[in-house]
């Protein structure tokens, strides 16, 4: 970062350990997220071993929040996991983003790279890899993106022991940071006409949809909040990549 | 109430799957771009789904709309919103409106 570099074709390109330093502060900013998580998921009704494997195969902290709300409230697997995908194929983009840097690298680190590909370590990487300072990818990314999947995992187990420590933790207004949490990360994305329609479509159809059973009635409303959102759209629309 | 093991397994296992699946797809195949429609239809998903989450949460009670003064989760909600539409902090969002909606059960509920 300021490092004063007398030579650059003598300098060693940035590795593992700068691409975790470099996610530091994502790592702090998910710790919370991960030790409510752990909290929350006895609760909810998974037990420790189920919240574990979790953070452990699954790796994604939205979709785990949303998984453990909806599981408290009944849905059926088959709703969470497609509530999951389309949380999730999001991360499509990035890897879209990012393909041209990785492309030269044997599939078999591609594979494990992608497994620990966040919201945060695409940020850091991608921004990393803007700057002309030489850089190792394949250990600069696996670097951000394990400290990540270290991080999260460690304060899930924080979490689950003190969900199991604690005794009523459950009733210190927790099962209501999720609800918070949700508002918090919606209302800065209410930035124009689409985004409010989609927002009202999708909530005012899930109040209409309660009836429906195993949750079906969240999938409907989501699908009415997209469509909504693209009918609305701005046609002016700036073409990104 | 609690999901039996074998849903626990199969919840976890479609889970690991769709989300591993899009974030390894393209870069195992020839990497093709990225369809348009696709992207734009992504741009709304957390709107709508995090809004299909708390709508329901924050103004139903028993299947039935619960627009009260006692509705601890709305109270807290529309503070967490406030909060974070002003300062632009989510952990002060969560905060807050997690000391509103505790308070509001305390003394309204």
């Amino acid at each position: 970062m300021t490092e004063i570099v007398e030579n650059p074709a003598a300098q060693q390109p940035d590795g593992f350990l700068a691409g975790a330093r470099d996610n530091l502060p994502m790592l702090l900013g998910a710790a919370p997220f991960g030790l409510i998580f752990g909290t929350l998921a006895g609760p909810s009704g998974l037990p420790p071993w189920a919240a574990l494997a979790m953070s452990l195969f699954v790796f994604a902290g939205s979709a785990q929040f949303i998984a453990v709300t909806l599981m408290a409230a009944g849905a059926s697997p088959l709703v969470i996991v497609a509530t999951t995908f389309i949380v999730n194929i999001r991360h499509a983009l990035y890897s879209a983003s990012l393909l041209p840097y990785v492309a030269g690298l044997p599939r078999h680190w591609r594979a494990l790279m992608a497994f620990v590909l966040t919201d945060e370590t695409f940020a850091v990487v991608y921004n990393r890899l803007q700057s002309a300072a030489p850089v190792d990818v394949r250990s600069y990314y696996l670097g951000a993106g394990l400290a990540m999947y270290g991080n999260w995992i460690a304060w899930t187990a924080v979490g689950i022991v003190l969900g199991q420590t604690v005794p009523g933790i459950e009733h210190w207004g927790l099962e209501f940071a999720m609800v918070a949490t949700f508002v918090g990360i919606v209302v800065p994305l209410l930035k124009n006409r689409a985004q409010v329609a989609a927002a009202l479509a999708a909530g005012l159809t899930a109040l209409c949809t309660t009836a429906l059973p195993y949750k079906l009635g969240l999938l409907a409303a989501v699908l009415a909040g997209i469509a909504v959102g693209m009918l609305l759209e701005p046609t002016v629309k700036q073409e990104a990549a | 109430m609690s999901m039996a093991t074998s849903d626990i397994l199969l919840t976890l296992a479609g889970m690991a799957l769709v989300t591993y699946g899009p974030r390894v797809a393209l870069w195992l195949g020839n990497g093709g771009g990225f369809p348009p429609r696709l992207r734009r239809m992504l741009e709304y998903v957390p709107v709508a789904v995090l809004s299909a989450i708390v709508f329901p949460i924050a103004l139903l009670h028993d299947d039935k709309l619960y627009l009260s003064i006692h509705n601890a989760y709305l109270a807290g909600a529309v503070a967490a919103g406030l909060i974070v539409w002003r300062s632009k902090h989510l952990l002060a969002g969560i905060g807050g409106g997690l000391i509103v909606y505790v308070a509001w059960r305390l003394l309204l509920s």
